[in-house]
């Protein structure tokens, strides 16, 4: 992911956990970059390690950023979780010249399979928890993605699905076999 | 907001009061009830020259109370102003020189602390209008030998004014930028006060459990205090020092108030419940029976009046009350912090009802809309407001760790 993040930009990474990818780009890519996150241990853990991490919420919290104060503003396995993915990307793509986005591939064949033979919500290793309890409120597909960037109007600079082990998979002129076989998903969006 | 200058009071303040420039005054006559710090306690700086307050009075010169902790590196780059809330002082890190009590923030600052003094050189200076050496209500009117204290006509200052006081405290110690600004309450005020005035001289920012403005019902438990004040007839208009009194009462009552915001519900049934205790002998309570917690409130209240003068507490109160940045900058507290390249970590505590989560929270979006560097974090906590005062282990590794960081970025 971080490769795709030129040297020296400024990234706001939203749902940054611990702040391992902001450290990261600060450490080896000289970047200025910050972080959003919900849980607060996560956030106090953060910023204890020095990292500029704020509280908040993808849903609410980014209508406060000026416009275009980002070069990339980043999502990472988040937007199935968020209450509005479509108002989140808008938010992305309002604060930062480039939107970084990863999600679970809902449309992987396990997925497909088990709800096909089992008529019950599947249970993968990405897709790990019960219906009941699962945060995940907005699964999608590729297909889905690549619908939604069309609707939205953004351009896909860059895409690639990985596997279960995190190999990149390689599908990439094929999207049809890359929501079958890929287990995530990666985007590199611009505003059109 | 001017409120008339009276002329100087006929001379009938004599008591062999010691008028000393760059000193509090009254050091030997009638004010020293008071835990008086002395020459030995603290550094001075006296500030020559006619001061102008945002009143739009002039304070004919100011004098400023402070101490030091740590070593100046020669670059002059790891100066960070620590500044304290109502009733602090400038002891953050050394016991209080008239209790004897440890610094207020001696679990914060000192060697190996989160404020680490051996590697940053930590100042903390008494506010303006305070009464632990800096220019306040119980200083001399002027220099003249039997000059009286200003009492209630020392004019009204606000945060701002006691920023720009601090700022030529920094001035004259050979300090271009300050490192970082923190503190808590009151002295949150300040740092922001401090980072909008001043964005040049602040490479990082630590407002803790604060707001951006006082809010209505902040303002309404300050007048609660005032009023129990004003209601002692010790308090003699504000002249209790010509009638060698204190409205120990009223201040005591003003703090027994103002100590219950400080604390949590939880906090306050935590060491207290509905225990109750045997009143000592002699002692009188009129229901026979005493709580522990009125116990608690009593021994607060009568331990403050002997450490701080009423007038300070009239005119600090006041200055908090009026600090509004929004206000400021048209309304908008993001113009406050336009184009600001100062790192900020705003903290707050979730049990904190006096200065709760939402305000520092507004402070945090406002510095996104700035585009400012700003780190947020709501520590857990049941000890209220004071939590910033006490052990709070979530805290302390938030300060410190961001500290650190901004260390790094400053190249320190």
């Amino acid at each position: 992911m971080s490769e795709m993040i030129a040297p020296a930009s400024r990234v706001l990474d939203i749902g940054s956990g611990d702040g391992t990818l902001i450290e990261h780009l600060f450490r080896t890519r000289g970047c200025d970059a910050r972080g959003i996150e919900i849980d607060m241990a996560e956030v106090t853990r953060a910023v204890a390690h020095g990292l500029p991490v704020m509280h908040g919420d993808a849903d609410t919290d980014l209508a406060h950023y000026p416009d275009g104060l980002f070069d990339y503003v980043v999502l990472s396995r988040t937007l199935q979780a968020v209450e509005r993915p479509q108002e989140v990307l808008r938010q992305m793509l309002r604060i930062g010249t480039r939107a970084l986005v990863s999600f679970p591939n809902f449309g992987h064949w396990q997925v497909r399979w088990q709800l096909v033979r089992s008529g019950r919500m599947p249970m993968t290793p990405t897709w790990d928890r019960p219906w009941y309890e699962t945060p995940n409120i907005h699964p999608c597909t590729i297909r889905d993605f690549f619908a939604l960037c069309a609707q939205e109007g953004y351009a896909v600079e860059r895409w690639l699905a990985v596997d279960d082990e995190g190999r990149q998979a390689p599908w990439r002129r094929f999207p049809g076999l890359a929501n079958l076989f890929g287990e995530q998903a990666l985007f590199l969006l611009r505003r059109a | 907001m001017l409120r008339p200058i009276r002329g100087k009071g006929g001379g009938t303040f004599a008591h062999g009061a010691v008028a000393r420039r760059g000193h509090a005054a009254y050091a030997n006559g009638i004010m020293d009830h008071l835990d008086l710090p002395s020459r030995d306690t603290h550094q001075s700086a006296t500030f020559d020259g006619r001061f102008m307050l945002e009143c739009g009075a002039a304070l004919p010169s100011v004098t400023i109370a402070y101490r030091t902790y740590g070593t100046l590196n020669a670059a002059r780059s790891n100066a960070i102003l620590v500044c304290h809330a109502l009733t602090g002082d400038q002891y953050v890190a050394e016991p209080h020189p008239g209790t004897g009590k440890p610094g207020w923030w001696s679990q914060v600052v000192g060697p190996g602390r989160p404020v680490d003094t051996d590697r940053f050189f930590v100042i903390c200076a008494n506010v303006l209008g305070g009464c632990m050496g800096s220019t306040g209500p119980r200083s001399p009117r002027d220099d003249g030998p039997d000059a009286p204290p200003w009492g209630t006509d020392f004019p009204p200052i606000t945060v701002r004014d006691m920023v720009r006081v601090q700022s030529l405290l920094i001035d004259r110690l050979g300090i271009s930028r300050l490192f970082a600004a923190l503190g808590g309450s009151m002295g949150g005020m300040q740092v922001l006060e401090w980072a909008a005035t001043f964005p040049d001289r602040v490479f990082a920012a630590v407002p803790v459990a604060t707001a951006a403005f006082h809010s209505a019902q902040n303002i309404a438990f300050h007048e609660v205090g005032r009023q129990a004040i004003f209601a002692d007839p010790d308090w003699a208009g504000g002249e209790y020092w010509r009638h060698g009194t204190i409205p120990a009462r009223g201040l005591a009552v003003a703090r027994m108030a103002a100590h219950i915001t400080y604390l949590s519900e939880q906090a306050l049934t935590r060491k207290f419940g509905r225990r109750q205790q045997i009143p000592a002998a002699g002692a009188t309570s009129l229901f026979g029976d005493m709580f522990e917690v009125e116990s608690y409130l009593r021994h607060q209240g009568s331990t403050f009046v002997n450490r701080f003068d009423a007038n300070s507490y009239l005119t600090i109160t006041r200055a908090m009350d009026y600090f509004d940045l929004a206000a400021d900058h048209d309304g908008d507290l993001a113009r406050a912090f336009r184009g600001t390249a100062t790192r900020f970590c705003i903290v707050s505590f979730d049990s904190d009802w006096l200065f709760p989560t939402a305000q520092s929270r507004a402070i945090a979006r406002a510095l996104n809309r700035a585009g400012a560097n700003v780190s947020f974090v709501e520590i857990a906590s049941d000890k209220g407001h004071d939590a910033f005062l006490l052990d709070e282990p979530d805290f302390h590794r938030t300060l410190s760790g961001f500290l650190s960081g901004c260390a790094e970025h400053a190249r320190l």
